[in-house]
Formats: C-alpha cells, sequence, structure tokens
C-alpha cells in the first residue's frame, strides 16, 4: 500500500502485522478490540494464512504458545477481561522463551468493568503479566500510525529477545479513526535455531518447556533471562519529549492521555506557564533517564492517566522521588479533559513544587 | 439535497455513516418540520448518533436509539421505538444502519415495511481509502453482503471517499473515477460527493452534486 489508507486503530494493528510476516491469529472476541479478529478473518484466508476463533482466551493463548514454538510469527488480542484469562499463557511463553505479540486494548475494570476506555492494566502489563519472575516488553501507541508501527516493532522485539512483546492500547485508540501509512522495511527474522521444526536426523531434539525438574537449573534459567532484561532496559527504552527543555513541570502520559495533554500544555504555554511532557513509548522498559534528567529542573511531576495512579509509581522511582507528585485522571471509561489537565497544571504552577 | 420520507445510510465500517447521517439530519430540518435520526448500529461500541444528542434536542430533531448505546452495555440492542419510523408516516427519517453485513442485519425487522410504503433511498455510502473497500470490485462485494442481510436493495450511492483529518480536494478528486466505475456495474445513481465543509467552496465546481460535512467527531 503505497498511499495512505483511513484506518481504525484495530485495523491498523491487523493489517501490520500480516505486513510483518504474521501468518496466525488466534483470539476470541471483546469489544473494544474485535476489529481485529474480524479483519484477521477478512484477510487470512486470502493470504494463506490461519485465523482460527478460539474457544475461549485460554485456548488461544495455548495455540499462540505453539505457533511460536514452531518459529513462525504469532499474536493475539484481547481486551482487559481478555488478558486476565491469558496470563497463565504468558506467563509460560516468558518461562519457554517464547516470542509472541498479544495486544491488550483496555477497557474498564475491575472485573467486567465496561466497554469504554481504561488504562488501568498498567501494573498488569508492566509488573504482573502472570505468575513467577518475568517481563514483556510493553508498547504503548498514542496514535492509529503508532498502532501499525510498534505492532511491526513489537514482532521484531519479540523475536530479537524471545520474549513476549504486548501492545497495551485503549479503547479509544482502538476504535479512532485517522490515516496511516503502512510501508516498511521489515527485517528479516532471526535464524530460530530453538524451533521445534524436526531434527532431519541431523540435529539434537529441540524441546521448548516451562518446567525444570532441577531448582538449581530453574535458578539459572531466570538469572539468564534477569541479565537480558537488564540489557534491554538499558537499550530499548523509547519515549517522546515534548516542550521539556525548560519544563519546570512535567507531565507524564501515555497513549491517549499524553494526547489531551499535549492540548493543555499548549493552553499552559499560551499563559506563560513552563510545562512540558514525557510521552513513554514502551512502558517497559520504562524511560527512566529522560525522567531523571527532567528532575534536575522540574519541580513536580503530573502522571495523567485513565487509571487510579499506576505509572506514577514508575515516575517517583524514575526520579528519586525528589520532586512534587500529581495524579491527574479519570477512570471507569472517562477520559481526562484537557481544562481538567489544565487546571492541575496550573494548581501546581500556584504551588511551585511546595508540599 | 431531495429526500424520500425515509433515507437509509449503510456501508463499510469506517465509511463514514454517522456523520452524513447527523449532516443530512441538519439539512432535512431545514426543509421539513418533522425530522426523525434513527440509530440501529448493533455493532459499534464508540461514536454513535447518539454523541449529538444534544444538538437535535436544541433544533427539535427526534433520536431514537438503543437506550445502551454509549453505556457499558454491550449488547446489540435495537431502539424500542423501531416501528415509528414506519408506523408514523408523516415525519421524515434518517437512518443511521451499523457497518458492513452484520450492521444491516438490524435493518431486516423493518425492511419489509419500508418496501411496501415505497417512499425511500438506500443509501450505500463508500469510501476508497479505506483498505478493505480500495476497488471497486471489493466495495461491491461488501454492498452485496449488506443487500443480503438487510433484504433490501439499494437504491443509490454517496461517495464519501476521505482520509479523514488530512483529505486534500486532490483526494476527493481522485475517488471520482472509483465511484463511477462503482455507479456504471451496479447502475446506482451517485447522489452526492461529501466533501469536508472547509474545503467545500474551493472544490463545489469541480466535483458534481458536493454535499457539505460538517465533521462530528474528534478526538484531541
Amino acid at each position: 500500500m503505497a498511499d495512505k489508507v483511513l484506518m481504525k486503530g484495530n485495523e491498523a494493528i491487523a493489517e501490520a502485522a500480516i505486513i510483518a510476516g504474521c501468518r496466525h491469529y488466534f483470539g476470541y472476541p471483546i469489544t473494544p478490540q474485535t476489529e481485529i479478529a474480524a479483519y484477521m478473518a477478512k484477510r487470512m484466508p486470502k493470504i494463506g494464512g490461519c485465523f482460527l476463533q478460539a474457544e475461549s482466551e485460554v485456548a488461544a493463548i495455548n495455540m499462540v504458545y505453539g505457533v511460536s514454538s514452531t518459529g513462525h510469527r504469532v499474536m493475539t488480542s484481547s481486551s482487559s477481561p481478555g488478558i486476565s484469562l491469558k496470563s497463565e499463557g504468558l506467563s509460560y511463553l516468558a518461562g519457554a522463551d517464547l516470542p509472541a505479540l498479544v495486544v491488550n486494548v483496555q477497557r474498564g475494570g475491575p472485573g467486567l468493568g465496561g466497554i469504554q476506555p481504561s488504562q488501568s492494566d498498567y501494573y498488569q502489563a508492566t509488573k504482573a503479566g502472570g505468575h513467577g519472575d518475568f517481563r514483556m516488553l510493553v508498547l504503548a501507541p498514542a496514535s492509529v500510525q503508532e498502532m501499525a508501527d510498534l505492532t511491526v516493532k513489537g514482532f521484531e522485539l519479540a523475536d530479537k529477545y524471545r520474549m513476549t512483546s504486548m501492545i497495551l492500547a485503549d479503547g479509544t485508540m482502538g476504535q479512532m479513526m485517522e490515516p496511516v501509512s503502512l510501508q516498511y522495511d521489515v527485517k528479516e527474522m532471526p535464524e530460530k535455531k530453538w524451533a521445534t521444526t524436526g531434527t532431519n536426523m541431523e540435529r539434537e531434539h529441540n524441546i521448548v518447556n516451562s518446567l525444570f525438574l532441577q531448582p538449581d537449573e530453574l535458578e539459572k534459567s531466570n538469572i539468564e533471562r534477569f541479565e537480558r532484561y537488564k540489557y534491554i532496559e538499558e537499550n530499548e527504552a523509547m519515549y517522546e519529549e515534548y516542550m521539556m527543555d525548560d519544563a519546570e513541570i512535567c507531565i507524564a502520559a501515555f497513549g491517549i492521555a499524553s494526547r489531551v495533554a499535549k492540548n493543555a500544555i499548549v493552553e499552559a504555554r499560551k499563559k506563560g506557564i513552563k510545562v512540558g511532557m514525557i510521552r513513554p513509548i514502551t512502558l517497559w522498559p520504562f524511560p527512566n533517564k529522560p525522567f531523571l534528567k527532567a528532575s534536575e529542573k522540574a519541580h513536580t511531576f503530573i502522571s495523567v492517566e485513565l487509571s487510579m495512579g499506576q505509572m506514577i509509581d514508575d515516575v517517583k522511582l524514575a526520579t528519586k522521588c525528589r520532586g512534587e507528585y500529581v495524579l491527574c485522571n479519570r477512570v471507569g471509561g472517562m477520559i481526562p479533559s484537557p481544562e481538567e489537565v489544565l487546571l492541575a497544571i496550573e494548581t501546581a504552577n500556584k504551588n511551585g513544587g511546595a508540599k | 439535497m431531495i429526500y424520500k420520507r425515509i433515507t437509509l445510510l449503510c456501508g463499510h465500517y469506517g465509511s463514514g455513516k454517522t456523520n452524513i447521517a447527523v449532516n443530512m439530519a441538519y439539512d432535512l430540518k431545514k426543509q421539513n418540520e418533522k425530522v426523525l435520526i434513527a440509530d440501529l448500529d448493533i455493532v459499534n461500541p464508540y461514536f454513535r448518533t447518539k454523541d449529538s444528542a444534544g444538538e437535535f434536542e436544541d433544533l427539535g430533531i427526534r433520536l431514537i436509539c438503543s437506550e445502551y448505546a454509549g453505556s457499558n452495555v454491550d449488547i446489540p440492542a435495537m431502539p424500542q421505538q423501531i416501528y415509528s419510523i414506519t408506523d408514523n408516516k408523516d415525519q421524515m427519517c434518517i437512518i443511521d444502519v451499523g457497518g458492513d453485513d452484520r450492521g444491516a442485519l438490524a435493518l431486516g425487522r423493518i425492511s419489509d415495511a419500508i418496501k411496501q410504503e415505497n417512499n425511500y433511498e438506500m443509501i450505500f455510502v463508500i469510501n476508497c481509502y479505506r483498505p478493505l473497500t480500495r476497488d471497486a470490485e471489493s466495495t461491491i462485494e461488501v454492498m452485496r453482503e449488506i443487500e443480503e442481510a438487510g433484504k433490501i436493495k439499494f437504491t443509490a450511492i454517496i461517495n464519501n471517499s476521505n482520509l479523514g483529518e488530512e483529505t486534500e480536494p486532490s483526494h476527493i478528486i481522485k475517488s471520482l473515477d472509483y465511484a463511477n466505475e462503482i455507479s456504471q456495474i451496479t447502475g446506482l445513481p451517485i447522489i452526492c460527493t461529501a466533501v469536508d465543509s472547509k474545503v467545500y467552496d474551493s472544490v463545489k465546481d469541480i466535483i458534481p452534486n458536493a454535499f457539505p460535512l460538517k465533521l462530528q467527531t474528534k478526538i484531541n
């Protein structure tokens, strides 16, 4: 597709996955991400791929495990309650060091919650995707274009590090329509010597498993995995800085919240308030360095979230708790308005970092 | 624009049906006292006709839609007053139908009564910048699926080819061949080409039957 097309965020993820070489999609419908499955159902049969509506989310994530074991690019998608169901499988993928792309188009929670947008699975995605010591690469798009770009990137990172990449979007990102360009130089998939592709009687059997019979071997696998995580934390953090050069107030926001915050920053700047934003694009690894640097000048950090204050903890850790921290949030499917963010900025400016 | 008593808007999801329906209701209100807009979308969870409920009330346009639209109730519900579309014949109606064949299923409920009265325009909304309807062939495939699900045939086309906020007049001009091809193959007339009201003046002489659209939904 040479020209731009008008796409829903959910469709952009699906088409980008196909461009990235994904030919296997397993899922179970749930609002507000069902368009991903609908798009795959239409497209996959036409390109020799496999679309399968599984009998449940648990089945779908285990199908992902199976295809990934054979070395192919594979994905599943869901929304908040469905991701909780997949969490056992996410842990197994991590334990077997299998690459996969998992999409969470978040809706309000906890429980069945609602179908309107939310960011309240931040902790789940960045800290507790399932049981055991493991991490996922968590990518947070803020436009339909980024929904596509980060899907391609997500597959590449997943293969590079033999991990799950999670696209952490929200209902608005999934449903909104914007023009996108889908031109990518997709990197060649790395050779997967570990995949179960048949030995041809020429090599030892490959075994894909997350069960270790000896505790010392299990310990060793955990330590090796965390050395990899350390490398990723040093090298793969992505973020966007907006008007941060002279910022005395720093907004932290990702996804839809960052778009609202941008509007508020423009208004605040008109009033002479020195405010900027750091928008994490990877939520894990969290971009600690720019936040630490910002804390040299900024007296207050405002975390704009569609959750009850989750990312704000990572902002505190990144800045070693040396500033003032303010939460500006709406939950339950509501989105903070630019006016609400502006009010938080003005109040922070008046207080000047005083407790 | 000249309207039949019932105007039905169907098409591929994301083709712009809701936006056109809302604009048509405003346009129709200038010509008629009693105007009804009905949201029959049973598919789309966000961006509904109901988002413009305040404006409709101010203008005296009657809105009927599922009482669950825009809420957290995730069920394909129909509005309770759906039969007033065909029962009350002294009003003009704009009907916003859900996308694709799945959305058109809701239409099957009232399509017999609509056909019987025989004072309707069944409009197919098209946009060549949507990835699954980029050419005439794939667009007509969607069209046939909708007709089958809704149990009613199309009578006209609206060309709503656009790239959202990045739409340039050249994009619309480029889409005219696509719309004409669909019109020729299906034998359906193109009753208008929808154009963002911001560029309407610059293109109204180049594009036949241009219809100015005020964009409804905008998220930061």
